[in-house]
């Protein structure tokens, strides 16, 4: 008897798994994220979404309300103006929710770090931050990986059971 | 026509004092002739500065003086003009913006880097900054708050070195 998931699925179609593991593959394979482009990084998110690297094949889809989104990608220059709407739009959000930080701007205020007087050193000065991705901008490969890199996490959770404080 | 034409022309036209300063294309007006100069520059046959296309605002360095350029060209003619006021601090220029429709969103964005005060301006508030920004940011004096709104702004960069 062949013991993996599709070697069950075909022997009699039935699936013996956890329920735990249930949730979190449909959760982990139907991210969709939260259209909210800042910056640059907006338009090789863009391009990730597009057809030739096309985010739609792994389950993620632009949402144009964060009541619909799981995951935000805070995609460019986080200003002090918008970082108070950003966490607004991150508590609008619904859980459970995950923030991918893409870009140097977002993940420390890149090459406004020295002198910018107005742009926020880091998102994760705002909001909790699951997966940074680096590069300036970073190409659309890098950012699908990090979206691999918070599937992997997603499928490590219990959500059925509390989870350790 | 050449700059020292324009500047010679526009002379005649005024009573009013303009001044050049040595290794500079620009003509220096006082605030207070200021609106009659333009007036020159739009009107008169001869220079038809139509086109308003740049105004900068800078800091002199001393704490004290503050300067605005405007960068003017005419497109019926192809020649281009440009006109400084410096004032001290405080002191308040005439808006040019019933004139010059662009330079309504100019004067602003000057107003909220340097603080410059234009008279007679329809709208007269920050552009791009929250309206409860304190100071002006690209003042020389200008010192980076700590918190804003409740987020903290790092002040110790020195482990970016």
């Amino acid at each position: 008897m062949d013991p993996t998931l599709l070697g069950q699925f075909n022997q009699d179609n039935i699936v013996v798994e956890k329920l735990d593991n249930l949730i979190n593959w449909s959760r982990a394979n139907s991210l969709w994220y939260f259209q909210f482009g800042l910056a640059c990084c907006a338009i090789e998110m863009m391009a990730a979404a597009g057809p030739r690297h096309d985010l739609d094949r792994f389950g993620m889809i632009p949402r144009a309300t964060p009541r619909q989104s799981d995951v935000m990608i805070v995609a460019g220059t986080v200003t002090l103006k918008m970082a108070e709407r950003v966490k607004r739009l991150y508590e609008q959000m619904s859980d459970p929710k995950y923030v991918i930080s893409m870009g140097s701007c977002s993940n420390s205020g890149g090459p406004y770090w020295q002198y910018g007087y107005h742009v926020l050193k880091g998102v994760d000065l705002v909001v909790p931050v699951d997966v940074y991705v680096p590069g300036c901008p970073p190409r659309p490969e890098a950012l699908i990986q990090g979206l691999f890199e918070l599937q992997k996490k997603i499928k490590t959770e219990t959500p059925l059971r509390k989870q350790a404080k | 026509m050449t700059f020292s034409k324009i500047q010679k022309h526009i002379e005649s036209k005024t009573q009013s004092k303009i001044s050049i300063e040595e290794g500079k294309e620009a003509v220096f007006v006082s605030p207070n002739n200021w609106i009659e100069i333009a007036q020159i520059l739009i009107n008169d046959s001869d220079l038809e500065f139509n086109y308003l296309m740049c105004i900068s605002s800078y800091d002199k360095g001393d704490n004290k003086m503050y300067g605005v350029a405007y960068n003017f060209y005419s497109t019926n003619r192809q020649h281009y003009l440009e006109v400084r006021i410096e004032i001290e601090d405080g002191t308040p220029i005439p808006s040019i913006a019933n004139i010059w429709r662009s330079a309504d969103w100019h004067e602003r964005e000057a107003y909220d880097m340097i603080g410059i005060v234009f008279e007679g301006h329809p709208n007269l508030k920050r552009i791009l900054l929250s309206d409860d920004w304190e100071g002006y940011p690209l003042r020389k004096i200008f010192k980076e708050p700590d918190y804003y709104h409740g987020i903290p702004v790092p002040k110790d960069k020195s482990y970016w070195d």
